[in-house]
């Protein structure tokens, strides 16, 4: 079997992120995006099970007044980074190396990134943006809200960091 | 159709870059906030500062309308709040909304297990609505930009926030050579 590749250098991926960020803004007028991609799928579960719940919520609703909320233009593109993200990594050698080295984690770590993923919903829906839409892609535009948001993030983690330090030996 | 075309091919570009840097491996992610690995700070920030410098130049030669751009709303403390409790999450799961599904797609179960929560997370925020939105929609400030809140020109601004940025990436090149 062949060695997987080694990650590309930092600074190189970031520019070429940049540009995909830029060719975005280009053809879009908007920037990247994920956290969304969640909320319409959300949306589109909430109203498929109970149309009267969605009526009530106008964060719901947000996500259901341009068309369905499962070809939403930020759901195609996540299912976009799921292939593309699949691709790299099996062009390179690095997803049976995922499986095989770090194996099963363990139980606490999953409940670890539930608890972060719910978490990070929850800010990212007060927000109204995560990590790609709102500091990144806000970042560029140089918007006041998205620079609070990061700086607001970093400050967060740094803090928290050493109380789930034995997450991550 | 044209539109979900272009969202796959920046999807699959997006993806892409995440996952050729390591962006999808949840210990690398969490390194950043024990100064252990600085592949976050160097990849947010140098696709900032291009993005950033790319959106000004074009503008300034006339090839992109910067008035047709989306500058997301400003809302004070929701995007404070929501930034501290986002920055609790993405230490704990070690992977962001973006990254879990490169996470996923490199066969990491991590990224399944963050999804799951994030999905969790703003159905919980839809279903509370009501008793959220007041605060939601408290403290806007419309499309603000640092331009806007500084009085200074938009190449100023501009111009501060890159030699910031790369001073940043610049102290943090001499840290790891020092080592």
């Amino acid at each position: 079997m062949r060695a997987p590749r080694p990650y590309a250098d930092p600074h190189v991926a970031g520019v070429c992120l940049g540009l995909v960020l830029l060719a975005c803004f280009a053809l879009t007028g908007q920037g990247l995006g994920a956290s969304g991609a969640f909320a319409s799928v959300a949306s589109g579960v909430v109203v498929a099970v109970s149309p009267a719940t969605a009526v009530h919520s106008a964060y719901f609703q947000s996500y259901l007044q341009d068309g369905s909320p499962w070809t939403a233009w930020i759901v195609v593109e996540i299912i976009g980074v799921l292939v593309g993200a699949a691709t790299s990594a099996a062009l390179a050698g690095r997803t049976r190396l995922s499986f095989a080295q770090t194996g099963r984690p363990a139980v606490g770590r999953l409940f670890a990134a539930v608890a972060g993923g719910m978490l990070m919903g929850v800010g990212a829906a007060l927000a109204r943006g995560c990590t790609s839409g709102l500091a990144l892609s806000g970042g560029a535009l140089l918007s006041v809200g998205a620079w609070i948001f990061m700086v607001a993030l970093f400050v967060a983690g740094f803090l928290a960091a050493p109380l789930v330090r034995r997450f991550w030996p | 159709m044209n539109d979900l075309l272009v969202a796959a091919g920046i999807g699959v570009a997006f993806g892409w870059a995440l996952e050729c840097v390591g962006l999808g491996d949840p210990p690398k992610l969490a390194g950043q906030f024990y100064l252990r690995d600085f592949t976050v700070l160097k990849v947010m920030l140098s696709a900032m500062l291009t993005a950033m410098l790319g959106i000004f130049w074009a503008g300034r030669l006339g090839m992109l309308d910067l008035g047709a751009l989306y500058v997301p709303e400003t809302y004070l403390l929701p995007q404070l709040v929501g930034g501290l409790v986002f920055g609790l999450g993405f230490v704990l799961s070690g992977l962001c909304p973006g990254t879990s599904c490169v996470a996923l797609a490199s066969g990491r179960i991590e990224g399944a297990a963050t999804m799951l929560g994030l999905f969790a997370g703003v159905l919980f925020i839809g279903l509370a609505f009501p008793a959220i939105e007041p605060f939601y929609r408290s403290t806007p400030r419309g499309p603000l930009t640092l331009q806007l809140v500084t009085g200074l020109p938009y190449g100023v601004v501009v111009a501060l926030v890159t030699a910031v940025g790369v001073s940043t990436l610049a102290w943090i090149a001499k840290r790891e050579a020092a080592r």
